[in-house]
């Protein structure tokens, strides 16, 4: 059964949530289509266990950083972003439109003897329920969604007063087109032809501005950019392929 | 969980010095080990003195003052203020001083058995190390979450990364298929310790001699150990020679500068070869110490490279697990390779070169040798070994090398 038939017509692209579904089973192989996500992975919780530990006044060199802290990662896939925030001690939820990604999660989650709550669904029926967190993450997610404005605001509405959001997306740029769609699906073949809608894309000016409009104030922005040199990621002030940032509750 | 189920984040297999020190060191970061080895590590603590020493340079030291251990090991190291190299009988020698790098020791020497006593009494006093000798372990899996392993008393292991730390013939390098280069340098080492009747003064000496370099090695109290390199074809002969005999040919290399010699530790000979793993790890595994790479012990660098691999390990698994990271993947595990292979690369080749040169008796050779100090001056292997550390060979040093924790 295809989960997202069932659900409202929202912030979900049936078609996005397909096409993630269809490789779920590869979501931890880490030489598979996610390749690129596992490549991220270092650079982006680094960013987010510092925002987190510059925000809440805890130390960066402790063990459980987000210990006592409620975490939602939104679009987690099969839960490569969920798993270091369990780890990191966060109490966390994991939410995907793609049960099969879902049923992916949870069984890595299992095997990895890690408690996180994996849901099927929307942040708008999260929203709805009344839920809040501490810090959510939506890491590469925005750029697969359908109503990006009701999006930021369900994810505004799920954030706790003193919460943090940190999100992260590719820029639209002609470097970014070189980069995510020339290169990483067509010539590297890192991800499958069509993982990506350039279109979709926002500049860091534009998803700022989204941004205020659902009532969130963007603290910052860095870029994330791969070096040949080590073969990994690093935050860089050069934006133009991929970014991420963090934003609060803008005082009302 | 279960009584005779444990998880950890780390199961190393293979108790001896390196895994030992790995163990420590990812405990005091708040990491969970698990050390499975066969010995029962108790009686490896007997006190008859098997012979056997190692050295390692001061950032090596600096990694114990981090951990906590070297308060038991300064007690039963020997420190290495001053390192002469000569050649055969020329007269010329050089001569590295310890004063001219601020006076700390260039190095220290051990007894291994105290390194061993030191870190298992370390070792009992430290959370998180869960110690299971003598135990070894019938099966293990790496599954796409986990390694488990089955230990043959019963106790079954849960981690996200298993390290092997068991010595050069690792069985679990070779139930991974990981291959090794090795080749014999055809010559045997051979190990041994001497009391003599005036101090050393915390020299080392090395001494190139046309049948292989000899090295005198300053220990606690007046004695010295003695590293001394021979064709294979000869090793079996000397190792065969009576004490008196032994003693004689180790008197004619030694001289008496240091007065009457005797004999005080029983003889080892290994055969001089070299191996280093294709690579160091895989999901959810990780090879150190001699398991990844032997080389030629002419300058004692085997605990010393280990002690190195262990500071880059522990550093890139504690900045692993500060982000959550799973400790077994090969995001996190390519850095640990990336940081330590290119280093024990160029260890092994610089040794290897050295091991020819030096034991080259051909005239030319040997003309060129002593008349070409620069040459040499670039590949005395104790002052390369001491040096390399000082100047932090591997661009940057691990925390720990610094005398930092992670």
């Amino acid at each position: 059964m295809n989960a997202s038939e069932a659900l409202p017509p929202s912030t979900i692209d049936a078609a996005e949530v397909a096409k993630f579904s269809h490789i779920a089973a590869t979501w931890w192989d880490e030489d598979g289509p996610m390749a690129p996500l596992h490549r991220l992975n270092p650079v982006r919780m680094a960013y987010v266990r510092d925002e987190v530990c510059a925000a809440f006044a805890r130390d960066r060199a402790m063990l459980r950083p987000l210990r006592d802290l409620k975490v939602l990662d939104v679009g987690c896939g099969g839960g490569l972003v969920a798993e270091p925030l369990a780890r990191m001690g966060g109490s966390v939820t994991g939410l995907d439109a793609s049960a099969e990604a879902i049923e992916a999660a949870r069984q890595h989650a299992a095997e990895a003897g890690l408690a996180i709550d994996y849901r099927c669904g929307t942040v708008e029926a999260l929203a709805r329920e009344g839920a809040r967190f501490d810090v959510i993450t939506a890491l590469e997610v925005v750029e697969h969604v359908a109503d990006v404005d009701l999006f930021l605001a369900s994810l505004a509405g799920l954030l706790a007063p003193d919460g943090l959001l940190i999100f992260s997306t590719p820029n639209r740029t002609m470097a970014s087109y070189l980069s995510v769609i020339v290169g990483a699906e067509w010539v590297l073949r890192w991800v499958p032809r069509g993982t990506h809608d350039w279109q979709a894309f926002m500049t860091p000016e534009e998803l700022t501005a989204r941004l205020e409009t659902a009532g969130l104030a963007v603290l910052n922005i860095e870029g994330l950019s791969f070096s040949l040199a080590d073969r990994a990621f690093h935050v860089s002030p050069d934006t133009s392929v991929n970014y991420i940032g963090v934003a609060v509750r803008r005082l009302a | 969980m279960t009584d005779n189920q444990r998880r950890v984040d780390v199961i190393i297999v293979g108790g001896g010095l390196v895994g030992m020190t790995l163990a420590r060191a990812l405990c005091v970061h708040g990491l969970e080990t698990a050390v499975v080895d066969t010995a029962d590590l108790s009686t490896t603590l007997a006190p008859a003195f098997d012979g056997r020493c190692s050295a390692i340079a001061a950032a090596a030291a600096k990694l114990f003052q981090a951990i906590g251990v070297w308060d038991q090991l300064a007690e039963v190291a020997q420190p290495i203020r001053d390192i002469r190299v000569t050649d055969g009988a020329s007269p010329l020698f050089l001569h590295f001083d310890g004063q001219a790098v601020g006076g700390e020791p260039l190095g220290y020497m051990f007894e291994n058995r105290m390194l061993r006593a030191a870190l298992m009494k370390t070792a009992a006093a430290t959370d998180g190390l869960h110690l299971f000798a003598p135990d070894r372990l019938v099966d293990w899996t790496r599954g796409p979450g986990k390694v488990e392993a089955v230990l043959a008393g019963g106790q079954r292991l849960v981690a996200p990364l298993i390290v092997a730390a068991e010595g050069r013939g690792s069985p679990l390098r070779e139930q991974m298929g990981i291959r090794s280069a090795r080749w014999s340098y055809r010559q045997h080492g051979i190990v041994t310790m001497v009391a003599h009747e005036k101090p050393h003064g915390d020299i080392a000496y090395e001494r190139f001699l046309p049948d292989g370099p000899f090295a005198i090695l300053p220990m606690p109290g007046q004695r010295s150990a003695i590293v001394w390199t021979v064709k294979a074809s000869q090793g079996p002969a000397i190792m065969g020679l009576s004490d008196a005999a032994f003693m004689a040919e180790i008197g004619k290399r030694f001289g008496d500068f240091l007065g009457k010699l005797e004999l005080v530790a029983p003889r080892w000979s290994y055969p001089l070869n070299f191996n280093h793993a294709d690579h160091y790890v895989e999901r959810r595994f990780a090879l150190i110490g001699d398991a990844a790479h032997g080389n030629h012990p002419i300058a004692g660098q085997g605990f010393n490279l280990g002690v190195r691999d262990v500071a880059a390990l522990t550093e890139v698994l504690v900045e692993a697990a500060r982000l959550g990271l799973d400790l077994g993947s090969l995001e996190v595990l390519n850095r640990y390779q990336r940081w330590r292979r290119p280093d024990n690369t160029a260890t092994a080749i610089i040794m290897d070169g050295l091991t020819h040169l030096f034991s080259n008796d051909l005239r030319t050779v040997t003309a060129a040798r002593r008349l070409g100090l620069a040459a040499v001056n670039r590949i005395k292997p104790l002052k390369t070994f001491f040096m390399r550390e000082a100047m932090g060979a591997t661009g940057k040093l691990p925390a720990l090398l610094r005398g930092e924790l992670a």
